[in-house]
């Protein structure tokens, strides 16, 4: 479909962002989503937990120097495990340094997942293997890597779509914007989610857009927009599933922001208390994602004390293992340094046996 | 095939790699209908249809970003910039993703792509339009960095590097794009990586690459029959890698060294032809290796850019100071 034939008023938003569950967990109506199933919402509660589990654990191991740096998902986890969950078997995702969270959900092994910030490599997992693209620094850069990659798709005539996320400093970024235009030019079969945490590291969302909201954005390149309460995980589930079977079914890419908020700092080594008040974190605190779904859960008798407690015990699984893993130091070669940047070293062999000459005397020295 | 421009042997070489690989995909600004304001794929979205050759929206990011997403689906894009100095947009793309994915991923990920661009100047184009913005990659590992000097070589070494795992930044001299020479095509030349030596001499190495293959062979004619010198010329073609062992052979050969290139000297990439001699030559030199280049400012305007550019007379007068015997 092209921008022309839609009603331009169907490419915007609604009027408030997209709520299923409202903040006490009980079941709201939005026109147009249905809750999902049962088995979905157990599923979201328990990615949630798990990945507020690993993303306490990952922290911990920041202050035993076991992280060079990470920037938490506390807060987020609904943005990133609903909009994860929605994935068909054939799509791929594009996750920011943001998103660990979403990489466990998505089935990259933890430490894989970690292994960037624990500073052992650039990225530790397959992104063949995953379907997921090397976590993302350079902002909204990997939101064209997405078009790409869903155009290719599309060119091969399979129907895989790809979810990038970005967050709202981001938008801000060319890329991003060439990104939105690129694809809906395309008509590639992306999902732009934008994770509108507000806050770019210590610059608040006012600073970044002057746009009514950021799904607002969509209408000006021609694909709908769509606004969603970024701590309802079964909101984002149900509004990222669509976006993405439209984007499949060669309807077009879509842009969808979730309304949530940072927790932390934008990273262990930042200090937000200097550019933000410490109530507007309190009122977030009681718009808690997790709290709200297993609220619903437990009011439609999906969750119990026992169902929790099995769900908290793997948590802590989870958490074992990441820190006995990550316990250990990461064992690497320095040869490999020159292991991969051309598919022929070609001068780099020079290079390579210098540091092999200097690698058993600096042992030596220890 | 008889005389055959530059850019119609990079044209052809675009035809024939599409009909080869189904893989390759041709994109860029104005590269469909139009075939490119140098015309270099005139006639391949005609040919090939709007799948395989398309105009995208104006953004040099974008090209190359979503160049990279195709490659990482296994196509081999090869995506056109319109102009040197209108690449910059698409720098951080370019060197932070194409040249870096393979690292950043352990080597899971290729990016078999190519950046075409066409650079340098001496067409009197207006301000941004003439720019030897070679440097910037060459310093960046990952890339590999390759220009053509003769419509030959333009055929054979784009498509080397569309087969090429690696992504190549193809660097075109504009100027030399209606060039002819007599060629068959396909034409298979030496090797992408290697250096070639133009015109044998023993008394001087003058080392070039792109457009400036043809002026330093130009000087070398002028230095025998003026100052009756046998020059040497040797087209580095690939500037990453640099094949150094061509480029060795020759300076030990004949004892000295002049690098020519239309970008600024300072920072240039003749500073690390210089330094690659200097180490592995040192005691074959007769006299400090030379460097003949632009000048160390903005490009200039076209009424301006014939002081700017290295030509016969300055590559003389640096051969000249290369402390010969008759002068000592
Ligand atoms: C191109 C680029 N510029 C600057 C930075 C430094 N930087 C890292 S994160 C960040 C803030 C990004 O904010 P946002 O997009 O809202 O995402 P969030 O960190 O809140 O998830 C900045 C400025 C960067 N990574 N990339």
């Amino acid at each position: 479909m092209t921008a022309t034939e839609l009603n331009p008023q169907q490419l915007l938003p609604g009027e408030a962002p997209v709520r299923l569950v409202d903040e006490s967990g009980t079941p709201v109506q939005a026109e147009g989503f249905e809750l999902p199933a049962s088995g979905v919402l157990r599923e979201l509660h328990r990615s949630m937990v798990l990945g507020r589990r690993f993303d306490r654990q990952a922290t911990a191991l920041t202050k035993q120097g076991r992280l060079a740096v990470y920037p938490s998902s506390a807060g987020q986890e609904a943005c990133q495990v609903g909009a994860v969950q929605a994935l068909g078997a054939g799509d791929w995702l594009f996750p920011t340094y943001r998103d660990s969270v979403a990489l466990v959900t998505h089935g990259v092994p933890p430490v894989e997942v970690l292994e960037l910030l624990r500073g052992g490599w650039h990225c530790g997992y397959d992104p063949y293997r995953y379907r997921a693209g090397p976590q993302c620094t350079p902002l909204a850069t990997n939101a064209l890597h997405a078009v790409g990659l869903a155009h290719a798709a599309r060119l091969r005539g399979e129907d895989a779509a790809a979810l990038v996320f970005v967050g709202d400093g981001a938008t801000s970024e060319g890329d991003a914007h060439e990104a939105f235009n690129f694809a809906a030019v395309w008509g590639a079969p992306v999902v732009f989610f934008v994770q509108n945490n507000q806050w770019a590291i210590s610059v608040p969302l006012d600073k970044q857009s002057k746009a009514p909201t950021l799904a607002h954005k969509a209408i000006g390149y021609g694909m709908p927009g769509h606004h969603v309460d970024g701590n309802d995980a079964a909101a984002v589930y149900a509004v990222t599933a669509r976006a993405l079977s439209e984007a499949r079914a060669g309807n077009g890419p879509s842009l969808v922001e979730g309304l949530t908020y940072r927790m932390d700092a934008h990273t262990n080594a930042d200090d937000a208390t200097r550019y933000r008040l410490g109530d507007e974190v309190d009122l977030w605190r009681e718009r808690d994602p997790l709290d709200r779904l297993a609220a619903l859960l437990r009011e439609s008798g999906l969750l119990d004390d026992a169902s929790a407690h099995a769900v908290d015990e793997e948590a802590e699984g989870l958490a074992a293992d990441v820190r006995a893993q990550l316990g250990t130091d990461v064992h690497l070669n320095p040869d490999e340094l020159f292991a991969h940047v051309h598919a022929e070293p070609t001068r780099l062999r020079e290079q390579a046996d210098l540091l092999a000459e200097e690698l058993p005397a600096e042992q030596e020295e220890i | 095939m008889g005389q055959v421009t530059m850019a119609q042997a990079l044209n052809t070489a675009l035809r024939d790699s599409l009909r080869a690989d189904p893989n390759v995909l041709v994109f860029g600004e104005d590269v469909g209908a139009l075939g490119g304001v140098f015309r270099i794929t005139e006639g391949l979205a005609a040919e090939f249809g709007e799948q395989r050759c398309f105009d995208s929206p104006l953004a040099e990011a974008g090209i190359v970003g979503t160049a990279v997403g195709m490659a990482m689906y296994g196509f081999r894009p090869v995506v056109e910039m319109q102009f040197d100095a209108f690449a910059y947009p698409a720098f951080e793309q370019i060197t932070s993703h194409a040249a870096k994915l393979r690292n950043r991923t352990r080597g899971a990920v290729e990016l078999p792509m190519v950046i075409r661009i066409p650079y340098g100047g001496g067409i009197g184009g207006v301000e941004h339009h003439s720019d030897s913005s070679e440097a910037y990659y060459t310093h960046t590992p990952g890339l590999t960095v390759v220009s053509p000097a003769t419509p030959a070589d333009a055929y054979s070494m784009l498509q080397e590097a569309i087969t090429a795992a690696d992504p190549v930044v193809f660097l075109e001299p504009k100027r030399r794009y209606w060039t002819k020479a007599e060629v068959e095509l396909p034409a298979a030349t030496e090797p992408m990586h290697r250096a070639v030596i133009r015109r044998a001499g023993t008394d001087v190495t003058l080392l070039a690459y792109g457009p400036m293959v043809a002026t330093a062979m130009e000087a070398a004619e002028a230095a025998r029959t003026e100052e009756g010198r046998d020059v040497e010329v040797v087209d580095l073609r690939s500037l990453s890698p640099l094949d150094e062992d061509t480029v060795c052979a020759s300076v030990r050969k004949t004892g000295r060294a002049v690098i020519v290139h239309e970008a600024p000297v300072f920072g240039g990439y003749g500073a690390e032809v210089a330094a690659t001699i200097n180490r592995r030559c040192f005691h074959y030199l007769e006299a400090p290796v030379a460097r003949v280049g632009g000048f160390d400012i903005p490009y200039p305007s076209p009424k301006l850019e014939e002081h700017h550019l290295p030509h016969t007379g300055r590559i003389l007068d640096a051969i000249a100071e290369l402390q010969w015997e008759e002068d000592r």
